[in-house]
């Protein structure tokens, strides 16, 4: 459940020991190796009639080349203000960003080169011309050689299975194939950075799976770093290693998933249905029990997934009973987000 | 250079594709170009029955206001064709379009000028085309240099004024997000202008048309120079030759707006 993991090694956290890459600071090797770099980050919003709002207050991170990071959070904790500075669209009120070793602001234009962003709220292509023609026009944007655009346009509609939607106008498009246009048209400049807000929103499962496979591959392939904004644990579970929490422009947790979760509590619930009544199925290995219905027929099983996986606990379940149909709850981010906050203050590392 | 070649490159595939996509919907655009057609044949019958009523006003007699109606609705269309969309910068922010241009390698106004073509405005454009060569002909002017030079001048910098002015605009909408009517000011109000003649004015507003926003510029001092009139109290027909002065000044305000008005979007002050 942890795909990606091995990838990277498991640097740049605060509490580990490469500390000075965490903070950006004097080491010059460990300041160029991150691809973003965030030091004392703060954005205030200036309210008339109203107390100043600090949207984003004092953050400080860096992401090293390669790192997949899951950026979440609750709805206004400042997530898409942080994107905004790292692509140059805000102006930090102090502090500094930097983003593939340049000033978003200053260095816009060469930045853009540089990172492919989705917003999976705001769209890219040309709504009123055929998505093939949308390529052609970012091919050009980003001066892309016609040859190396042909081919890089063909990888990636056979990856992202286009092939048959690109002679359509994009308005015509679902909302699956419209967000894995998205993803081609961010990443056909071969971006060394990719920034995803909300990329699976919306999505159904099999259109999810799609793109998190997609992007797999991508960071396999490519060592692209990774920056992901989700309410969907399952995206931060298969695509992140890291995860930096945000509360209030504060960064509440910045660690691994299990150990978030862990931290926190939060559990994944199996739910299985069984083909006849049967037993509670109490004693299967790391679960607790929550209950059944249907006279057994179907049982739900909390367990941690640090210390086993849904196929463990599959398999001991079916050496008691005969499975007809199963469903995985996930942790709900904004209810893990919401058991660090109640938890002791500075009681939480990664 | 390849820098700005590139560019270049890169602009003119987005304006080719606004093209295209514009063809697509042919009945739609048949519509709107004759709107924009009969849009501007409506204002030609009011010139026409202010000259059936009245002789002369404000020293220009009808060929003279044909040739004032002509090239102010040709720049003033043709800005509008290339840069009218500026005014939309409000919805573009609203939509979330503007955060996309930034992610782009092009600069935000390359992309904000580039983002639309309205090519049902050639409705208009023709109208202007046709009463030019009316009027032309009518007050029987002969093809000098001066004349010409002249005519050249007015059609390209009187564009440039006009859409120096939709960049201005645009710049001021960062703030004014729901100041379109404001903003129309300027912009239909500096085409209003440009289609009289600067001497029906009271001075203060004679010299608003004239210094301020440059509209007397774009029509009514280069027909001065074309038909040989003697024009009037801070109009004469000398001034039109300061057409690319004018010019030059109304984009400097319209970058400097356009530039605060950025500052202001990222909150970087200003």
């Amino acid at each position: 459940m942890t795909t990606g993991r091995a990838f990277r090694p498991t640097a740049g956290r605060p509490d580990d020991g490469s500390a000075a890459a965490a903070h950006g600071d004097a080491d010059s090797d460990a300041h160029s190796d991150a691809v973003i770099s965030v030091e004392r980050l703060t954005r205030v919003f200036r309210r008339r009639g109203d107390t100043d709002l600090a949207a984003v207050d004092a953050m400080t991170f860096s992401v090293g080349r390669g790192e997949a990071v899951g950026y979440i959070g609750a709805n206004g904790a400042g997530k898409s203000t942080t994107i905004k500075m790292l692509t140059g669209i805000l102006a930090p009120t102090s502090g500094t960003a930097r983003t593939c070793g340049l000033d978003p602001m200053r260095g816009r234009r060469e930045l853009a080169r540089r990172i492919g962003v989705v917003f999976g709220q705001r769209s890219q292509l040309w709504w009123d011309l055929p998505l093939g023609e949308s390529f052609d026009i970012l091919a050009a944007i980003h001066r892309l050689e016609p040859r190396r655009a042909a081919t890089r346009v063909g990888q990636l509609i056979e990856l992202l299975d286009l092939g048959p939607t690109l002679a359509q106008p994009v308005r015509s498009l679902s909302l699956g194939q419209r967000m894995r246009a998205e993803v081609a048209a961010a990443l056909l400049h071969e971006p060394e950075l990719i920034i995803l807000d909300e990329p699976t929103i919306g999505l159904d499962v099999l259109s999810k799976a799609r793109l998190r496979e997609f992007l797999i591959a991508q960071r396999r392939e490519h060592g692209t770093t990774l920056l992901l904004t989700t309410h969907d644990m399952g995206d931060i579970e298969r695509l992140c290693d890291r995860v930096l929490v945000v509360d209030h422009g504060r960064l509440a947790f910045d660690g691994t998933l299990s150990g978030l979760a862990g931290t926190v509590g939060a559990q994944r619930v199996l739910i299985v249905d069984l083909d006849r009544p049967t037993d509670a199925l109490h004693g299967i290995p790391h679960t607790r029990w929550l209950g059944a219905e249907g006279e057994g027929v179907r049982q739900r099983l909390a367990f941690d997934a640090a210390d086993t996986t849904a196929a463990a606990v599959l398999a001991a379940v079916a050496e008691r009973a005969t499975l007809r149909d199963l469903s995985i709850e996930e942790p709900d981010i904004e209810d893990v987000v919401r058991r660090i906050y109640s938890a002791p203050p500075g009681g939480i590392t990664g | 250079m390849a820098n700005r070649e590139g560019s270049w490159a890169a602009y003119r595939t987005i304006l080719r594709s606004r093209v295209r996509a514009q063809a697509g919907y042919r009945v739609s655009f048949a519509t709107d170009l004759f709107a924009t057609l009969f849009a501007g044949l409506a204002e030609l019958t009011e010139v026409y029955v202010i000259f059936h009523n009245t002789p002369r006003l404000g020293g220009l007699d009808f060929t003279a206001a044909l040739l004032v109606f002509a090239l102010a609705n040709l720049t003033f269309a043709a800005a509008d064709l290339l840069v009218g969309h500026c005014d939309r910068l409000p919805t573009y922010i609203r939509e979330g379009k503007l955060d996309v241009f930034y992610l782009r390698p092009l600069s935000l106004l390359g992309q904000l000028m580039t983002s639309e073509v309205s090519l049902r405005r050639l409705g208009r454009i023709s109208v202007a085309v046709v009463v030019l060569a009316i009027a032309l002909i009518r007050g029987g002017v002969q093809p000098t240099a001066a004349t010409i030079g002249m005519l050249a001048l007015a059609i390209t910098f009187g564009t440039a004024i006009m859409a120096a002015l939709f960049v201005a605009v645009a710049g001021l909408q960062f703030w004014l997000l729901d100041g379109r009517e404001f903003a129309n000011v300027f912009t239909y109000g500096g085409a209003y202008a440009a289609q009289q003649s600067s001497l029906v004015f009271p001075d203060p507003v004679r010299i608003f048309f004239t210094f301020v926003v440059p509209a007397a510029f774009t029509a009514y001092l280069p027909t001065l120079v074309i038909l040989g009139l003697p024009g009037g109290d801070a109009a004469s027909p000398s001034m039109a030759w300061w057409l690319p002065v004018a010019a030059a000044w109304v984009w400097g305000v319209a970058l400097l707006a356009w530039g605060r008005g950025v500052r202001h979007y990222q909150g970087a002050g200003g």
